[in-house]
């Protein structure tokens, strides 16, 4: 396999020659972990996770928890998937994809407010002035890069979106932002190796000078910043970006827009051995006219791409290990509003999940019979991120210690949604 | 620094020594003089017993007061955008006057050599504010970003107060687009806000930008902890409701030329002008109704006829009497300077949000009032307090004042913060000497187009958006190998290491000029040291291991942080 780095640089070139230097001595950053002769073994067993992140409160009513008949149903029938759930009649293809994937029918939350929401169903915490929380894609990093050792290239991508932040795990942890292209900027550095090594041992000097000097956080996380980015540039891993390099009919199965080839990139991720990659597709915040936008553009447009991720996924035995979700900050009101839309809804939505240890091809909890009330067991961001983490094996008991001293249980300890683990 | 064994002695000097400069290196070791000077105004001792009171009050013996070398370099960012260039920060260390701090200040905010630069960085601050570092970027946007840009940089420049400044973009009418006949940039503020979702989007901006009132929840549901309820926003809401926004197309496109925001009769939702009603309804569906009604319960004719009243204009005058419209700008501005603002988020005041120091908050809101809402007094006041003259350094004895752990900012250090994209612009450019390019217009699409690589918009309604100049790796990819440190770096003739390497009397006296550029600050004896082993790296060829150490020095931590 030909992995040139964009650079015409390889790793290893580049590691023999910090072997070499002296000027590295002064360089304190390690240079990656060792290339791990168990790659194989770690291979066969490292667990990823991908969010489709719908921005701006997706009308779950509208496609995974349809009430026809109801005054609020809307005009879109159900259909038969391959899993018990029935869907929107305008998701056909993701329909023979859900015996792999599972409809939480009975989310049911409190932040109706975009950022608000946006920040509660990214880490499972409210926002709180005093702390920032660390979302999940840090968390399910920081806990799944062990598995790893050989991973450069940042363990934690967001693509076509911000992502969002690594609260008090601090920079190294937070999403590295790609186009859906996957073009990364301002990779080239033409510079030899030697001089860059060299330049690099005099920045270390002044960084650690003002760390010293200042002895506040942000300082040092600066350093570790620049030792991730050092590792990037130099890595053969980055051909994992270059989306443009997969046949056309898989580019077309995908949909060639930016949300299909944000699912290819991020297939490619996880085979690289990216622990957490989140995909964004905005413009679901349907004030007006919602179901001909939703017919017309939105849901062919995430039914395609959604349908081609897990598919693609399955074929190539990677979902066995692989979460796939499925989420926006909240739902949409049951009731249509004055201007044929929707507006903001917390208390009874849906989200879907699926892939790893999470059960697929079930729908949990029921709503009421128009959708405005959950009537079973309601769940929440944490009950959901518990399970996601039950599913990727990472240990529901694990403890952060946030920057103030106090003891936070991961996915902020809530309760595993028993139907969709073993 | 005496008696570095050097590499650097055997080379040949060049150019000639600069004695007042090197003169003012030796003075910036010793201690600083007194912070603000015996000429402060009286609203500095105000803001310093307020501050100090609370030191007492949890024992907390405050940093050292800051070198004036850091103080100079703190300042030019705060009050101009950019770093000071060698000769500014030379000529401020060997000033030898004891009101040398708040002479700077004064000469930043009122020597006409600084009038531009004033201007267009507080410019930038608040078209980033008022419209997003977004609006305005994608051709179907009604908002015109030169227009805003033009309109704030002519009343920064004139020292428009603010309470005039707050009218004028609360109530204006007019073109978006700079010479249309009724040009009026104001109007950018809120001509992509008015004519959606029947002007949410204006209501919750100029609520919470100009009242530290953060309506936006309540649009749907009475707020969960605060006394807004949804009758309020509604009410709030209905003051825009004579406000459209009408596009004009370039001829045979879809593309907006420009826009105008006008003010026009309302029928009202039940369609009766002289009692035009807005509707609104609750979760369960059930209808209400809401007249314009201020938010301190001050009604205004519910005619919608704009012969009768025009609403905004009752907007901007009842606004004008609001204590939030002094507390919310005392808060932003302090924020800016201090890293923190007295409540947190800065734009939520009220009961429900208890400031750090409410007296503060209050009585310097109550000053800038008196003062006529003269934002140079307040910036002055803020720079000759003593918290601003304090180092960044976190010690044992004020190590409990530390914001990033959850604790009220107590303002016994300086905060460390990163510069913002548009700052380090700035600064790279005056580091090396790279302005004065082309045209203001091709200067500013040049700066556009660098900075809207750091810009992700989230996909709602609201326009929110984020940026990824935020330290993380993207950032940092961008100072390693982006066009603008190369630039910085380039050894061309002309350059600014080009015409470093013709002055001083040694590679070291160079090396030094790099870290003052930089830095505001001499080399240290390691960093002296490692200058001298790239010399030696780069065989002898003095240009490219300065072209090293500058690359080293604009990717450092120090250089892009605030401190």
């Amino acid at each position: 396999m030909d992995l040139s780095t964009p650079n015409g640089m390889t790793r290893r070139h580049f590691m023999s020659h910090l072997a070499g230097s002296s000027a590295a001595a002064a360089a304190a950053w390690t240079l990656g972990g060792n290339i791990a002769a168990q790659a194989d073994e770690m291979r066969r067993n490292r667990k990823s996770a991908i969010l489709l992140w719908m921005g701006g409160g997706p009308a779950t009513i509208d496609i995974w928890d349809l009430k026809p008949g109801a005054p609020t149903g809307g005009p879109f029938r159900p259909i038969s998937t391959t899993g018990n759930a029935q869907i929107c009649e305008h998701m056909p293809m993701v329909a023979q994809q859900m015996k792999h994937l599972s409809v939480v029918r009975s989310m049911s939350t409190r932040e109706a407010d975009h950022s608000r929401g946006s920040y509660y169903m990214h880490t499972g915490y409210v926002p709180n002035p005093n702390i920032e929380h660390p979302s999940y894609g840090s968390v399910i990093a920081h806990e799944l890069i062990e598995q790893r050792p050989e991973l450069e290239i940042p363990p934690f991508v967001s693509v076509g979106g911000a992502g969002a932040g690594p609260g008090f795990l601090g920079m190294a942890w937070s999403p590295f932002s790609v186009t859906s292209n996957g073009r990364v900027r301002n990779l080239k550095m033409n510079l030899d190796d030697q001089r860059l090594l060299q330049r690099m041992a005099a920045l270390n000097m002044i960084e650690s000078g003002f760390a010293k000097r200042t002895r506040d956080t942000p300082a040092a996380e600066h350093a570790k910043v620049l030792g991730k980015t050092l590792d990037l540039m130099t890595s053969e891993q980055m051909e994992a970006f270059r989306v443009e390099k997969e046949p056309d009919e898989v580019k077309e199965r995908y949909g060639t827009d930016n949300f299909g080839q944000g699912c290819l990139l991020a297939r490619r991720l996880v085979e690289a051995g990216v622990p957490f990659i989140e995909v964004d597709l905005g413009g679901w915040d349907m004030h007006n006219n919602i179901h001909a936008t939703l017919k017309d553009t939105k849901l062919p447009n995430l039914d395609r791409a959604m349908s081609a991720l897990v598919e693609d996924l399955a074929q190539r035995e990677l979902l066995q290990d692989t979460v796939v979700m499925w989420m926006g900050e909240f739902g949409r009101t049951p009731r249509i509003n004055a201007n044929a839309g929707r507006d903001h809804f917390a208390r009874a939505w849906s989200c879907v999940v699926g892939g790893a240890g999470i059960k697929g091809g079930l729908a949990v909890g029921e709503t009421n019979f128009d959708g405005t009330a959950v009537e079973t067991e309601p769940y929440s961001s944490e009950d959901l991120m518990t399970t996601v983490c039950k599913g990727l094996g990472i240990s529901t008991e694990t403890t952060f210690t946030s920057n103030n001293g106090r003891p936070m249980k991961i996915a902020g300890g809530g309760k595993l949604i028993r139907e969709l683990v073993a | 620094m005496k008696s570095l064994v050097l590499p650097f002695n055997g080379l040949p000097c060049k150019g000639l020594l600069f004695a007042g400069f090197f003169a003012c290196l030796s003075a910036m070791t010793a201690p600083a003089v007194n912070a603000a000077g015996p000429a402060a105004p009286p609203q500095v001792a105000m803001i310093n017993d307020s501050i100090e009171q609370v030191w007492r009050d949890f024992s907390i013996r405050p940093a050292a007061e800051v070198d004036d070398a850091t103080w100079c370099r703190r300042v030019y960012l705060d009050v101009i955008g950019r770093i000071p260039s060698l000769e500014e920060l030379s000529e401020f260390v060997s000033d030898r006057d004891s009101n040398k701090r708040a002479n700077l200040v004064d000469r930043l905010l009122n020597d006409d050599r600084y009038t531009e630069e004033y201007a267009n960085h507080w410019s930038t601050v608040w078209t980033n504010l008022l419209i997003g570092r977004s609006g305005g970027t994608d051709r179907r946007d009604l908002t015109n970003r030169t227009g805003m840009q033009k309109y704030l940089r002519d009343s920064f420049a004139g020292n428009k107060t603010y309470d005039q400044m707050m009218y004028e973009l609360v109530t204006a009418e007019g073109s978006t687009t700079p010479g249309n006949a009724n040009f009026n940039g104001a109007v950018n503020f809120l001509v992509d806000k008015v004519n959606a979702e029947k002007g949410t989007l204006a209501t919750s901006s100029v609520s919470r930008i100009f009242l530290g009132q953060q309506v936006q929840c309540t649009q749907c549901h009475n707020h969960p902890f605060n006394q807004w309820k949804q009758q309020k926003f509604w009410e709030f809401n209905a003051f825009f409701r004579q406000t459209r926004a009408l596009r004009r197309f370039v001829d045979g496109t879809r593309d907006i030329e420009s826009a105008e925001l006008v003010s026009q009769d309302f029928a009202g939702e039940a369609n009766d002008p002289e009692d035009a009603l807005v509707f609104y309804e609750l979760r369960n569906g059930l209808q209400k109704v809401a007249y314009p009604v201020f938010t301190d319960g001050t009604e205004i004719e519910k005619s919608g006829f704009v012969e009768d009243v025009n609403r905004r204009e009752e907007l901007g005058r009842l606004m004008l009497q609001s204590e939030y419209l002094d507390k919310m700008i005392v808060n932003r501005m302090w924020s800016m300077f201090l890293g923190y603002g007295f409540t947190r988020p800065i734009d939520d005041l009220g009961p429900h949000n208890p400031s750090s120091h409410p007296e503060l908050l209050e009585n310097l809101g109550k000053e800038f009032r008196a003062n006529s809402y003269d934002l140079k007094k307040l910036i002055t006041w803020i720079t000759l307090s003593r918290p601003y003259q304090l180092a960044s350094t976190l010690s044992a004895s004020n190590e409990i004042d530390d914001p990033t752990i959850g604790e009220s900012p107590k303002f016994s250090r300086f905060y460390l913060r990163q510069m913002s994209a548009e700052q380090l612009y700035a600064s790279m450019v005056t580091a090396s000497n790279a302005q004065s390019k082309g045209s203001y217009e091709q200067q500013e699409a040049e700066r556009r187009r660098w900075l809207s690589q750091f810009v992700v918009a989230f996909g709602n309604d609201e326009g929110t958006e984020t940026t990824t100049f935020n330290g993380s790796i993207p950032q940092a990819l961008m100072l390693f190998n982006g066009d603008l440190t190369k630039n910085a770096i380039s050894l061309e003739a002309g350059s600014f290491l080009d015409q470093l390497s013709q002055t001083g009397r040694s590679p070291k006296d160079r090396v030094t000029r790099l870290f003052l550029s930089g830095l505001a600050r001499r080399p240290t004896k390691n960093e002296v040291s490692i200058a001298s082993k790239l010399l030696v790296a780069r065989k002898g060829n003095e240009p490219e291991m300065l072209q090293d150490m500058w690359w080293a020095i604009l990717n450092s931590n120090e250089f892009i942080m605030q401190h």
